[in-house]
């Protein structure tokens, strides 16, 4: 079931969870993965050869943004996306609808398409999903002079769906999810070039289990190179978050790469690949970073706050990566929020946190699966080694780090019930008197 | 018993205190800066070699144990930084620049505000704090940027500047304290600057206060370090000349040229600057401010100036530029395709300019930066358009690396003795290309 553009391959499993190599016609990458987003063709502060270092696989490109600028024509004409920003590894556009209705005021979808106001003349537009596909699909791999209208290139693209806030309920859901199904057909017969580049279906239907399975089912029919989780992130409570994700991701096909788009905080990366799932992206990272905060086992640690200034440590005293090898939170401190080097050094950092978090969750998933009594026949040093970066002692190493009060959220406690994962040591609150 | 071995013993800690004083004298002689001139360009124009240590002997588990000497030939550019770092360049990217940039510039009024003198002093100055340690860095009171002498607010107690915090007024013994916390290679002593608009009066008083400041940083500052004693003197020639002299009299490492590209004319600036170089000794560095242009660095090298900051590199970048002019040859024709590029003055291309939108080519073809490695000018075009922060990296690169070509060649030109030529060839050629364009247009 592998298309030419698309190779999973599973190395490993931890119950639900999985660790997998993702081959794409540009990078061959790990999963689970962390996607960072370039909006605008960069990654606000950094360049491509510093993300190529930290072990960015995969960036996002929002086709919204770039089609207003500098538009997929041009950046067609100069040679794809990859060419145009000089990055060597995979990309992913999505299909600009979220953007339109979650950034345009006057946006609206009808059967045709999204329609909205143009932001550079006011005149009323119209994206059909056939649009979609002509502006994500590329040329940058195609040789013959006839695949002109082709656009942007990336190696994964989306299809256009009808989202709907999570928060809303009604009717309104089911006709957003049977869209949705609608507009994939299209988006397929509209897709000239699957050998190149793969359009991944989004699964709609709100909270509402039924509607969920309806998605997957149809979707699944249509035998994709990959499945999206959409619409989360959107406000939902956490309870009804990992339960879709739990829903999805054991009805989508083993062997496809599955994606939880706009996902998210560590916490919500660890649970949902316990739950299964393989893809993730999203812009926090990059902006919490640009407001002076940076991501550490603990959970934040805000550089804004006037205790930081004389604190002579590093931001993660257990992270390698550049700027925690160097600076002292009170350097940094003076930086944030006021000089550009700031944030450059803190979006560093927090996508290394991120990035280096996707690693340890597909080696740790692909260790975990050595059979305990192996470990007898090592040496203590390794076999404690071994047993600390196991699936299951990451994860409950993780929560430890972020709870260390023991109160980890019951829907983590829940999800992970779901996912197999004995997380009862920590859960327990440790005696007061190590407070 | 084990009380006996916790007594101190008095005779011991004397011991232990000269051993160290010995240690610390050691230090500084290792931590003096040298300097040679090593060749003559008919005229002033003088290129020669600075020396320092770095590598500090704290124990932070990065810094390397053994002190380094870096050389760097002059006529210098020094980098502009903020707080200690390049605006845009980050530090992992640093090294993509040639080795001629290891010298940095920073301003201590930068830190006044978020971090503390005793902070910066607990992680060990400014190299542990910055992570450089293999570069050199030179402490000079005002940015050209975002700290601006202030005229009118300085009086007897201290220098007035102009800052991203407000107006604020810096006593010598508060600079001192700033600079012994950071322990730059160099640094500049406190400066009563003036603009070239003010009375006769003023301006006297300014080269007094100047002298006075020099005189106490010297004797404020316990561990001497490498000083540039600041000369001041505003449009008054015998004033610069009596600022110089008095500065030749104290111990100092090297000189700091202040109070220009404060309202004097370009026709002005040179019998100033030679007032002032005529006055000093020829062994010893002379660093100036505000004299950023191309055509300004060169009447500075004219005049025997040895040390440049880069507040230029930074206008650039900020506003979209890139530096274009020929680096290998100044030639006298202007080629065709350079006519053609609209936005261009001959020494700079403007980034925002529509004719860049689809140009798939580098800044400059052959520049061997990371930016005209990796990037194209449309790309550039298209970060500056939409506000995306790597634009200004992506320049920053291209500019500081093309400007320390540009020293470079200067350097090459003064060691052949051809100083006059390539000065002369630089100004007709950007002369005659605003001619060519006016023609054209
Ligand atoms: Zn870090
Ligand atoms: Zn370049």
């Amino acid at each position: 079931s592998n298309s030419m553009a698309l190779r999973f391959e599973i190395l490993g499993r931890f119950n639900r969870a999985r660790a997998a190599q993702l081959t794409l016609p540009h990078f061959i990458s790990q999963t689970p993965l962390f996607m960072p987003v370039g909006t605008k063709g960069t990654i606000k502060g950094l360049t491509t050869s510093q993300l190529e270092e930290i072990g960015c696989q995969i960036i996002l490109g929002n086709t919204y943004h770039l089609e207003l600028q500098p538009t997929s024509e041009l950046i067609d004409e100069l040679g794809g996306l990859h060419k145009f920003m000089n990055w060597p590894r995979a990309l992913l556009t999505d299909s600009g609808g979220f953007q339109m209705v979650s950034l345009l005021h006057l946006a609206d979808i009808t059967e045709n398409g999204v329609t909205f106001q143009s932001p550079v003349d006011g005149k009323p537009m119209l994206l059909t999903p056939e649009d979609s596909i002509q502006i994500q699909v590329g040329t940058s791999l195609c040789d013959f002079a006839s695949c002109r209208e082709n656009r942007i290139g990336a190696d994964i693209i989306m299809a256009l769906d009808d989202v709907v806030r999570t928060t809303i309920t009604g009717p309104r859901i089911e006709e957003a999810m049977y869209r949705t199904l609608r507009w994939i057909d299209r988006c397929i017969a509209a897709h000239k070039r699957p050998n190149e580049q793969n359009l991944f279906g989004i699964v709609q239907g709100g909270l509402d289990p039924v509607l969920r399975d309806i998605c997957v089912k149809g979707l699944v029919e249509r035998n994709l190179p990959g499945y999206a989780i959409g619409g989360l992130s959107g406000g939902e409570d956490k309870d009804s978050f990992w339960r879709v994700v739990a829903q999805c991701t054991a009805a989508l096909p083993e062997d496809k790469p599955r994606y939880v788009m706009g996902v998210g905080y560590p916490l919500d990366i660890v649970v949902c690949s316990a739950l299964g799932a393989d893809m993730y992206d999203c812009v926090y990272p990059t902006r919490t970073a640009r407001f002076g905060t940076a991501l550490v086992p603990e959970g934040i640690l805000k550089l804004t706050h006037r205790a930081m200034a004389d604190d002579t440590r590093p931001v993660d005293p257990t992270c390698a990566c550049m700027v925690c090898k160097t600076y002292t939170r009170a350097y940094i401190h003076c930086l944030v929020t006021k000089d550009a080097m700031g944030s450059q050094l803190l979006s560093y950092h927090n996508l290394y946190y991120m990035l280096k978090l996707s690693r340890d969750l597909h080696s740790s998933i692909i260790k975990g699966q050595l059979p305990e009594y192996v470990c007898l026949f090592l040496s203590l040093d390794i076999a404690f080694y071994l047993l600390s970066v196991l699936f299951h002692w990451f994860v409950c190493g993780f929560l430890q780090k972020m709870f260390p009060k023991g109160d980890v959220p019951e829907w983590v406690c829940n999800a992970m019930e779901v996912a197999g994962i004995d997380i009862s040591s920590c859960c327990a609150p440790f005696s007061s008197s190590q407070d | 018993m084990r009380r006996f071995f916790g007594l101190k013993n008095p005779k011991n800690q004397r011991q232990r205190c000269t051993a160290e004083r010995e240690r610390e004298r050691e230090r500084e002689r290792e931590r003096e800066m040298k300097f040679a001139v090593k060749a003559w360009s008919k005229g002033r124009a003088r290129a020669g070699v600075l020396q320092f240590v770095v590598g500090s002997s704290s124990s932070r588990s990065n810094s390397p144990s053994h002190p380094t000497e870096i050389e760097i030939e002059t006529p210098a550019l020094l980098l502009s930084t903020r707080k200690g770092l390049p605006f845009f360049i980050s530090p992992d990217l640093l090294p993509s620049l040639p080795s001629d940039s290891h010298l940095l510039q920073f301003s201590p009024l930068h830190f006044l505000e978020g971090i503390t003198p005793e902070t910066i002093s607990a992680i060990g100055g400014l190299h542990e704090m910055l992570g450089l340690h293999e570069y050199g860095f030179a402490a000079v009171p005002r940015d050209s940027i975002v700290c601006l002498p202030h005229c009118d607010g300085t009086n007897k107690l201290g220098a007035s500047f102009e800052t991203p915090f407000g107006r604020i007024l810096i006593k010598p013994s508060e600079y001192i304290k700033f600079i012994s916390s950071m322990k730059p290679n160099s640094w500049t002593t406190l400066a009563d600057e003036v603009p070239a608009w003010v009375s006769e009066k003023r301006n006297k008083t300014s080269v007094d206060r100047t002298v006075r400041w020099l005189d106490d940083c010297i004797a404020l500052s316990s561990k001497g370090g490498n000083i540039f004693g600041a000369i001041v003197g505003g449009s008054s020639v015998e004033e610069r000349r009596r600022s110089a002299q008095e500065v030749a009299k104290r111990n100092v490492s090297g000189y700091w040229i202040g109070g220009f590209g404060l309202g004097e004319s370009m026709d002005d600036r040179s019998p100033l600057l030679n007032a002032v170089t005529d006055c000093l000794p020829e062994q010893k560095p002379r660093q100036i401010c505000g004299l950023g242009l191309p055509e300004e660095v060169l009447q500075g090298i004219d005049s025997g100036v040895d040390l440049f900051d880069a507040s230029y590199i930074y206008n650039l970048t900020a506003g979209g530029f890139a530096l274009t002019f020929p680096l290998e040859r100044i030639v006298r024709n202007v080629s065709d395709s350079q006519l053609s590029n609209k936005g261009s003055d001959g020494t700079k291309i403007n980034l925002n300019d529509a004719v860049y939108r689809k140009d798939n080519s580098p800044i400059v073809d052959g520049c061997r930066c990371y930016s005209c490695q990796n990037h194209t000018k449309a790309y550039i075009s298209h970060l500056l358009n939409v506000n995306e922060m790597l634009a200004l990296i992506l320049l920053e690169i291209h500019n500081t690396h093309h400007y320390l070509g540009f020293f470079r060649a200067i350097r090459e030109a003064i060691k052949g003795g051809k100083f006059e030529e390539f000065r002369n060839h630089f100004i007709e050629d950007s002369c005659d290309h605003v001619f060519a364009t006016a023609l054209s247009a």
